[in-house]
């Protein structure tokens, strides 16, 4: 039972982060219509840049800032350089262009940041475990990762029910006319939007830095799971990336925990164990598989 | 030609049908029938559920209640290809062609689609002289002979119309849903695809919605007013002209309702 | 004439091909040789998804999953062949003839699940759920621990083909130029075929294809996988070329360096994907012998054919799909 708790705040934790980086890309895909591979770089950039400020200077909080403008400062450099050129074109141009600049980004953060992973300490006031339940305590790191992402949520939310720029989301976006109408510089929007994908993903960077490895290829491995989750939520649907997000945590970190041990009931253990293994990475995708047959256009689509 | 005896089957006969889009009615229990060999225009105001009406015959929204029946055979829940190889053909509002496509493979490829599922990969239409010959006197019937070559996005948009109902054709149904074809013709263009559907009538039946008033009156056997998605009168010709409440609700010399 | 200036090309583009082991071994450099089979493997590969995303419209993100698939039946039947324990009572066999069509049909009856599946959908939910399923596939491959997981497989030695040796490395090359001819040619009547025009059609206006009586799904699913198989053609080749498979085979930037060598040729072009896999290996080698840090300028180029290569090679020299 502890042990079932355990995995499900796990779950929550690692649904946070992924709604923090699918919320940005779905906004990005909802409003422009653009397949943004980039994304992932942004949470690596973000990474790297809070732990090598941390590095130099010892403090969390000016890592932290670091990671949002870095990541936010990134995106926005991104969006004015290459992406704006792709808006009315074909997704396939869209895919090779931003994946062009993936393996750009790979590279460059390798020679400046350097080929060892920079390793990043868990800051004093979010370090040890607090008692959730009797018997069950739990890192405060993750708890925290948890609140963020509530309030990640709720900004959100706020944007897109409460703002002009939600209104656009919710009209569904590419009706430029009702855009001008509203008075909206289209291009500012978009350059802005873009930036608050790259500051969600430096927030979700900065989160992970201290609990997962930094490394090269941090972003695509994450990015890949992004799609799923936005993919089974619905593209272009901030509330399905939610429920997808939290969804694909919950059967990933319970699949971790539970699917080898299901196996050992009936397999010897050397083949349940690489079977095991290959299952719990693969149960993501098979989740995605479910959803799409029952709802090719996943949980809560923008646009019925 | 203009009365037909009413112990024969409608073609096309669509019954009670019913399409509502959450609070919306667009169409709003419409009956209606396409006699065989009979030209039955559509007319109402932009809005009124035409376009809405024509999805659903050719399968593309299911309707929310009522029943579509294709040579007395109840279609209602059958998909769109599946209409089209009974012999439900139509051509489209906004023109559906593969401009990237020359005119005669766009013809090419209807013929080709009556094989409907067929997955030859060796037979090349394009090379095969009797298609080839096929799709040129398709061509030359709807006034395109020697335009095949051209590619569709070098053709005027007239020739484009003109090409969308060889199209139709080509596939060879007993029953055309024609989309507005006039839309955005000049008046001589307008006239002489007037002249060709002349010539295409008595051997479909066809349904055509169209908002050019003269070609409808020339053309028509009867006509039935939609408003609002409800069909407000069925007549002949003359009746349509003298109806008051047509004349209020449509031809506009009246108050609107 | 835009037919002559094609058949120029075609015959060029041969000749090149074919002269290749003969300067190889005239001594221009002994590594042409495998720069060359090199090329022709990918080809294959590059031909076969322009196949689906050139004429189909069908952007799949994930075909090095059907490249690592193929090689990976290679590499699995050889290692129990050699050495390794009997699969299911069944040692391995080394026959070309035996191990290639079964290579083919696992990637086929790949193709028809993830195709099925991902067919539903279009646009971007396509391009995601293939790259997905990629994604499965190849953590797969890394975790069968038993043929070495991460770091892969070594094969002992190519299949065996009757009469003709391919383990010597002219004879292999010829081969997969043969089957690249081959394999081309084959596409090549199905893109002006019945099925080819209703495909196509499907692409620029399924609305009018569906009213004409065609039903999308069993084409889009029959190109899928005819593409998947050729994808596969590559694979098991690029197994006996290398005589070593990796997961890398099916990682995503495989799957993304088919996408770009195909834009990059030309889409719906068939021959230009031929031209794009020639320039773009060749780019790669030569940024590689020039710095470890290539993907610093190989991203911003593969960045500017996106945006500007628009129709490709192929496209330029004697026309193509127009965007």
């Amino acid at each position: 039972m502890i042990l079932l708790i355990e995995q499900l705040l796990n779950g929550l934790q690692y649904g946070a982060m992924l709604f923090m980086l699918a919320s940005g890309l779905t906004l990005i895909f909802g409003i422009m219509g653009v397949i943004n591979l980039t994304h992932g770089c942004f949470y690596m950039v973000g990474a790297y840049c809070a732990a090598f400020v941390v590095l130099q200077t010892g403090s969390f909080l000016l890592g932290a800032l670091a990671a949002l403008a870095g990541a936010g400062l990134y995106a926005v450099a991104v969006e004015l350089a290459v992406v704006q050129w792709l808006y009315r074109r074909d997704h396939l141009y869209q895919v090779l262009a931003t994946l062009g600049l993936i393996l750009f980004t790979n590279e460059a953060v390798s020679l400046i940041f350097g080929r060892r992973p920079p390793l990043m300490d868990i800051p004093p006031f979010l370090q040890g475990s607090v008692p959730v339940l009797p018997g069950l305590e739990y890192p405060v790191i993750r708890l925290a990762f948890i609140g963020m992402g509530a309030l990640v949520a709720l900004g959100l939310w706020l944007l897109v029910n409460h703002s002009r720029v939600g209104m656009l989301v919710r009209a569904g976006a590419d009706d430029r006319e009702m855009v001008s109408a509203l008075g909206i510089d289209i291009r500012r929007l978009y350059t802005l939007v873009f930036g608050l994908g790259g500051v969600l993903c430096g927030l979700a960077g900065v989160m992970a830095a201290p609990l997962l490895a930094i490394e090269i290829g941090m972003g695509e491995r994450v990015l890949i799971t992004t799609f799923v989750v936005i993919v089974i939520g619905g593209v272009g649907s901030v509330r399905g990336a939610l429920v997808g997000a939290l969804l694909v945590g919950m059967v990933d970190s319970l699949g971790r925990a539970y699917i080898p041990q299901l196996l050992q009931l009936s397999l010897p253990p050397s083949v349940a164990d690489t079977l095991g293994a290959g299952l719990v990475s693969a149960s993501i995708y098979v989740l995605m598989a479910l959803v799409l047959l029952v709802r090719p256009l996943g949980l809560l689509p923008a646009r019925s | 030609m203009t009365e037909t005896t009413p112990a024969a089957t409608p073609i096309l006969s669509i019954v009670q049908l019913r399409k509502s889009f959450g609070a919306l009615v667009a169409t709003d229990d419409v009956s209606l029938d396409v006699m065989p060999g009979e030209l039955h225009a559509l007319i109402g105001p932009n809005g009124a559920g035409k376009s809405t009406l024509i999805t659903q015959i050719c399968g593309e929204i299911r309707p929310s209640a009522g029943r579509i029946l294709f040579e007395g055979r109840d279609v209602t829940r059958l998909p769109a290809p599946a209409r089209a190889r009974l012999g439900l053909g139509r051509t489209f509002q906004i023109t559906q062609l593969c401009n990237d496509f020359t005119a005669i493979e766009n013809v090419l490829l209807s013929i080709e689609a009556r094989h409907g599922g067929s997955f030859d990969m060796v037979f090349n239409p394009r090379r095969n002289r009797a298609s080839m010959a096929l799709a040129e006197s398709w061509l030359e019937q709807v006034g395109l002979a020697g335009r095949g070559e051209r590619p569709v996005s070098s053709l005027a948009h007239g020739e484009r119309r003109q090409l969308e109902i060889a199209v139709a054709l080509a596939r060879e149904p007993r029953l055309l849903l024609l989309d507005e074809p006039m839309a955005g013709m000049g008046p001589e263009e307008s006239a002489a695809l007037t002249r060709l559907l002349l010539g295409l009538k008595g051997r479909y039946g066809i349904l055509l919605v169209e908002h050019d008033m003269d070609a409808v009156f020339a053309l028509a056997d009867r006509i039935s007013v939609l408003v609002y998605g409800r069909v407000v009168f069925t007549g002949g010709v003359d009746a349509v002209r003298d109806h008051p409440e047509v004349r209020a609700a449509y031809l506009g010399d009246a108050q609107p309702c | 004439m835009p037919l002559t200036l094609r058949q120029a090309a075609i015959a060029l583009g041969l000749a090149l091909f074919l002269a290749v082991p003969l300067l190889a071994e005239a001594g221009a450099s002994p590594a042409l040789l495998g720069l060359a089979n090199r090329i022709l493997i990918y080809a294959i590969a590059a031909v076969s998804l322009d196949l689906i995303i050139g004429y189909g419209a069908m952007v799949s993100f994930g075909h090095a999953m059907f490249f690592g698939l193929g090689g990976y039946v290679v590499g699995i039947v050889a290692y129990h062949t050699f050495g390794g324990e009997p699969l299911l009572g069944r040692s391995g066999s080394n026959a070309a003839l035996l191990v290639w069509p079964l290579a083919l049909a696992a990637c086929a009856l790949l193709a028809v699940l993830v195709g099925g599946l991902a067919l539903r959908t279009s646009g971007v939910q396509f391009i995601m759920i293939t790259l997905a399923f990629a994604q499965m596939v190849f953590f797969v491959l890394v975790s069968l621990q038993s043929y070495g997981g991460d770091d892969g497989l070594m094969l002992e030695r190519r299949n065996m083909l009757p009469f003709i040796d391919i383990s010597k490395p002219t004879t292999f090359y010829y081969l997969c130029l043969a089957l690249l001819v081959i394999w081309t040619v084959l596409c090549s009547f199905i893109v002006n075929s019945r099925f080819g025009l209703i495909l196509q059609a499907l692409r620029q206006s399924e609305r009018r294809a569906v009213n004409l009586g065609i039903r999308p799904f069993p084409f889009r699913l029959a190109a899928f996988v005819i593409s998947a198989v050729g994808t596969g053609l590559a694979g098991v080749l690029w197994a006996n070329y290398a005589r070593f498979v990796t997961p890398d085979m099916a990682a995503w930037s495989k799957s993304g360096e088919f996408m770009a060598i195909v834009v990059l040729g030309g889409l719906g072009t068939l021959l230009g994907p031929i031209a794009g896999t020639a320039v773009f290996i060749a780019l790669e080698q030569l940024l590689s012998i020039w710095t470890e840090h290539w993907m610093i300028v190989m991203g911003p180029i593969l960045t500017l054919i996106a945006l500007f290569g628009q129709r490709g090679i192929a496209g330029r020299v004697f026309g193509g799909r127009r965007d």
